[in-house]
């Protein structure tokens, strides 16, 4: 069977830097994936690179042994928090909303069903009380849960979000995590560029280490030992006994 | 129909047209593109004048969109080739903007065109420039091109309102959920050079900016919900322009000078007295939260 997502001698440049060096790596069904790497490490541009937002230079991507295409619905898509313009005239529903967007086709509206899933999909974050809040009045941890809401109603088979735990509350990073823990048990594919190394271990099964190029990629204890994030971080790190990671880099 | 109710009629027509297309330029942080848009269509009229070498509104309008566009795509191009953003709206237009003005004085005997009247607009002259089309009786030149534009833009905006949306909230979910952004932002380019081009006998190249923002930027700070500042916008729009008229007949000055003045007056208002967003609102709000946290 195909995996879900195979990356090939994948080569991303920004002018004449290349921010991504023939990165390779594949991702199996079912699983739950760290990208972890410094700063500049290109792990935002590695997911926008296989979404198609930002051009490549060389390299293979494969979604289900296809090229990336938005019509195949396959993939659901979680920036960065601070990617857009919280103070936008829209609600925390309208935002969810957004998600459908794309299975409802040219010239037409969203009709009740949409409204129905993306209610529903508020519920599963906990955020269904907020639903006609305007989003500038939500916390930061109720942004990503609205914002993850509206992955969810993609209803999409793979799932790439970008830094879902930046600036959310203790709370909200557990119910995001609990959320991802059953998006992998129904056989989707989550890959979630994060930077608490304290974390990675609990939260990731599978695990890429990323910088410029990939240091390493596979199953998370295998993947995550104290030379290889050396070699990732370039000698930023602090590290307690037994390889405990203590400091992460400053960011 | 009287001189006056024409002048008002028009004059409200440039406030919906501009003040709805401008919420999406607000939202999209492009106010600046638009004030380079208003300028370089000028050129696109001369063009249009000196090719087809007539003054019929529809060359004018196609004129207008190929440059607006073509301004909106060289922006864009400079922009990605690291030139910072406000220096390329500043360099393009300005060029396109001066091609306009030496070619318009150059042909000055055949061009019915002044670089004043581009600029300004002179919208008082709006009554005496009639047509008749069909069995409906001679109507306003400005009154049937901005009655046309206003129609298309809705037209296009309820096709396209969940892309616009979308594409001005988060441009990069657009994409990756197959919402061709680039081409939803050139139809908003082109959208909002007609509708200069629509309004620029009436008020002009400088002051249809200020139609254009002023309104969008004062409905943005008294709703929550983008429906509803599309429509505030355009209520401010006509309420800029009736006012403007008045207050230009009460002090006999320019009539779209007073309206784009009107439009900042009614900004400074709204930006003062918004119950959430302005500066007394939120000053009230900081009083009562202070209460509430001493109280006992």
């Amino acid at each position: 069977m195909t995996n879900p997502i195979e990356i090939r001698n994948l080569t991303v440049a920004y002018d004449k830097t290349a921010v991504l060096k023939d990165v390779q790596f594949s991702i199996p069904k079912g699983s739950l994936t760290g990208i972890v790497g410094p700063n500049g490490a290109g792990k935002s541009t590695l997911i926008k690179a296989i979404l198609g937002l930002i051009p490549k230079v060389s390299g293979e991507i494969k979604i289900y042994g296809k090229p990336y295409k938005a019509k195949d619905r396959l993939v659901g898509y979680v920036p960065q928090r601070g990617s857009v313009d919280w103070d936008f005239p829209t609600s925390a529903l309208d935002v969810v909303l957004m998600g459908r967007y794309g299975h409802i086709g040219w010239f037409k509206r969203p009709g009740k069903e949409d409204t129905i899933l993306a209610k529903e999909s508020l519920k599963k974050v906990g955020m269904d009380s907020y639903a006609n809040r305007q989003i500038s009045q939500l916390s930061g941890g109720q942004q990503q849960r609205v914002f993850l809401a509206r992955a969810l109603v993609q209803d999409a088979q793979v799932y790439f979000m970008d830094e879902p735990f930046v600036g959310v509350d203790a709370a909200t990073e557990k119910a995001i995590i609990q959320l991802l823990t059953d998006l992998k048990d129904q056989g989707k594919t989550v890959i979630v560029v994060h930077h608490d190394l304290q974390t990675v271990e609990e939260y990731f099964d599978h695990c890429i280490l990323l910088n410029k190029e990939v240091i390493a990629s596979g199953v998370t204890e295998e993947v995550f030992t104290v030379e290889q994030l050396h070699q990732t971080y370039g000698g930023k790190l602090a590290f307690l006994d037994k390889g405990k990671v203590m400091v992460e880099q400053k960011r | 129909m009287s001189y006056e109710i024409w002048i008002i009629i028009v004059a409200s027509l440039v406030g919906i047209t501009c003040g709805v297309i401008g919420c999406f330029l607000i939202l999209r942080k492009l106010a600046m593109l638009a004030d380079a848009i208003s300028h370089t269509v000028l050129l696109g009229i001369v063009l249009a004048f000196l090719i087809s070498q007539s003054m019929n509104g529809i060359y004018m309008l196609i004129g207008a969109a190929i440059v607006g566009l073509f301004t909106a795509m060289l922006i864009q191009f400079l922009n990605h080739k690291g030139i910072q953003e406000d220096a390329s709206i500043g360099v393009v237009f300005t060029f396109f903007f001066a091609i306009g003005v030496i070619l318009i004085t150059v042909f000055a005997d055949s061009v019915h065109l002044d670089v004043d009247h581009a600029l300004m607009g002179e919208i008082a002259f709006v009554p005496f420039d009639m047509v008749e089309i069909g069995f409906l009786p001679p109507l306003p030149k400005a009154f049937i091109m901005l009655l046309s534009i206003l129609i298309l833009n809705i037209i296009l905006m309820m096709l396209f309102y969940k892309e616009l949306k979308i594409t001005s909230f988060d441009p990069a979910l657009a994409a990756a959920i197959g919402i061709p952004v680039m081409f939803i932002h050139y139809l908003l380019m082109g959208m909002v050079s007609v509708s200069t081009v629509a309004s620029f006998d009436s008020v002009g190249a400088i002051l249809v900016v200020a139609m254009l923002i002023a309104p969008g930027a004062s409905a943005y700070l008294l709703t929550n919900k983008l429906s509803h500042m599309l429509c505030l916008s355009a209520f401010f729009g006509v309420l800029a322009a009736i006012s403007g008229y008045y207050v230009a007949t009460w002090i006999d000055s320019s009539i779209s000078g007073s309206m784009a003045m009107m439009s900042g007056v009614l900004f400074a208002l709204v930006f003062i007295f918004s119950p959430t967003k302005g500066l007394l609102g939120k000053k009230m709000n900081h009083k009562r939260f202070r209460s509430e946290s001493t109280a006992p």
